[in-house]
């Protein structure tokens, strides 16, 4: 495997309901791919934050990410200013599977499951559709930067302030009766994963979903970041979100432990 | 020329910087962030005869200045880490330490036996893993325990055997000595101290073991009063560990009685501690004058 650590400066903050943070590091950005995550200490904090590749600039030589306040670590990370330097470790885990561009994909983000898709739906440029999904219409996000790399953006709410009032699985059931894609990517809440996969297993089509979990090393060294992963034999084995994923073959991920 | 090279039962180490079991994989995982032959030694994750498939998840918490972590021994069995993990090994020019897991005595002598055929350099007997239900710790809490499995192990390792020491009772310094009466040949110590944290939202507890080993900073004191006891009553070496970030916690460990150290949890937050910490310890050498590095061994002046 190969990842770098250093420390490397934010560049750009962007205004939004959720941090998003530019960071010049050229020699990760180029190497890294959709699907893939960096690690990033929080200084105090003994575990650094997995967060996912949001967009690589490989000619730029940075990376963009994305992250929400959810505890006492990601609040200092909140506090990061333009020009600060972040002790940032990648790129981590195994990225989606992309298929040639004139396949047509369909990306899945539920909330800050969104980021990662921005990157994966980019190499299928008009051939992608992004089913995005948030609590409410103050919480969207990228929804302009799916639109503007030519993306079809189907836009849904839990409380119906914007968009679709429903879950991102009625979407996809929507597209799927117009057209069924090559390939389905998703990330998002676990839930909202299985009843992806559940209906992408119903049609036939091929499915990556990209799973969370407390994760320390993020190298596969402590196997802490344990996931249920269903083999070829169907016995269940615990593979690790860090080192063996964080993106797995839907059929293989076992939802209900 | 400063000496940093320190032996251990026999067995040298060019520095006494040991990355800790559980926290390095089997070391491919850091090969990228520095040679593997800049370490004194490795500590290998712990190993059982068969394959283990450890504890479901979740199993990480933080803590402050720490982290809880219930892993539960996850391994792939010697077998499969004799054929795929000890031929790149033993092409690393470092001390190569198995540290050997199970859950009954026929379990760690089996084990025992097989690897005493291999190119490990040591073992670190593990009689203190708080996340599984059977064995681990159990063989480690008391004196008696203690000794009857070191006692069996001892027939069948061939190679200078750590017993690597629970800091979860009542007296350390007296499983130490009980330990050290049946043959192991040095001591390494602390493992992780039992704690728990609940996520008051749901009741739940946030590790799914409901329990775990706590490691990290925080524990470091701890480490350093038990090394200190221990090292005041054994006469084999002391390994010494327990929330050791940087070179100076290294250096009082070692000022505790420790002849080498291990490093674990401080690998999460900073890949490189162990190449630090061995620079910055041969730094302060020089700085000092001292030629030595076995010279400040247990060189406390408690009062």
């Amino acid at each position: 495997m190969e990842y770098l650590q250093g420390t490397y400066r934010v560049t750009k903050i962007r205004p939004g309901c959720m941090c998003d943070y530019t960071i010049a590091c050229p020699d990760i950005a180029a190497i890294s791919k959709a699907g893939q995550f960096v690690h990033i200490r929080v200084p105090g904090f003994t575990l650094r934050r997995p967060i996912s590749i949001c967009e690589v600039d490989r000619q730029a030589g940075t990376l963009r990410i994305l992250f929400d306040i959810r505890g006492e670590g990601t609040k200092v990370l909140a506090q990061t200013k333009e020009g600060d330097l972040l002790d940032v470790m990648g790129p981590l885990g195994n990225g989606f599977e992309l298929l040639d561009a004139d396949k047509k994909a369909i990306v899945v983000g539920g909330g800050i499951g969104v980021p990662p898709m921005l990157e994966t739906a980019k190499s299928y440029g008009k051939n992608a559709t992004a089913i995005l999904g948030f609590r409410s219409s103050d919480k969207i996000v990228l929804t302009d930067d799916f639109t503007a790399q030519g993306s079809r953006v189907m836009l849904c709410t839990d409380d119906g302030s914007a968009g679709h009032h429903g879950l991102v699985t009625d979407l996809l059931k929507q597209r799927f009766e117009e057209e069924l894609p090559d390939i389905v990517y998703a990330c998002g809440p676990k839930i909202m994963l299985k009843f992806v996969a559940q209906m992408c297993a119903q049609h036939g089509v091929r499915c990556q979903v990209s799973l969370e979990e407390r994760m320390a090393c993020g190298v596969g060294a402590c196997l802490g970041c344990a996931t249920p992963i269903r083999q070829e034999d169907g016995s269940v084995t615990y593979l690790h979100v860090c080192k063996n994923g964080p993106v797995f073959d839907a059929e293989r991920v076992v939802f209900d432990d | 020329m400063t000496n940093l090279k320190v032996n251990i039962a026999g067995v040298e180490l060019k520095n006494p910087v040991i990355t800790a079991s559980g926290c390095f994989g089997f070391g491919r995982e850091y090969e990228c962030m520095y040679p593997l032959s800049r370490l004194g030694g490795i500590s290998l994750k712990g190993m059982t005869f068969q394959e283990k498939l450890g504890n479901p998840p979740p199993r990480i918490a933080e803590t402050p200045s720490g982290m809880l972590n219930s892993v539960g021994l996850q391994n792939p069995g010697v077998e499969h880490f004799l054929q795929y993990d000890m031929p790149y090994l033993s092409q690393q020019d470092t001390v190569k330490i198995a540290n050997i897991a199970g859950s009954c005595v026929e379990d760690y002598c089996a084990l025992a036996e097989r690897l005493s055929e291999s190119e490990i350099d040591m073992f670190e007997l593990n009689i203190s893993c708080p996340n599984v239900k059977q064995g681990g710790a159990a063989f480690g809490t008391s004196c008696e325990n203690a000794s009857h499995i070191v006692r069996e192990v001892r027939k069948y390792a061939k190679k200078p055997m750590i017993v690597k020491l629970s800091p979860n009772v009542t007296d350390i310094a007296s499983i130490a000595q009980a330990v050290e009466a049946e043959g192991a040949d040095a001591v390494s110590l602390i493992n992780t101290l039992l704690g728990m944290r609940i996520d008051i939202n749901t009741r739940r507890p946030i590790l799914h073991n409901n329990v775990g080993g706590l490691s990290g900073p925080a524990i470091f004191p701890v480490a350093v009063r038990m090394v200190w006891q221990v090292a005041n009553r054994v006469k084999i070496p002391v390994i010494g560990m327990g929330g050791i970030e940087k070179w100076q916690d290294a250096i009082e460990m070692m000022m505790a009685g420790a002849n080498a150290i291990q490093i674990g949890a401080a690998m999460f937050y900073n890949p490189k501690a162990p190449i630090e910490v061995i620079d910055g310890m041969e730094q302060w050498l020089k700085d000092n004058g001292i030629k030595d590095i076995n010279e400040i061994v247990g060189t406390v002046k408690p009062w």
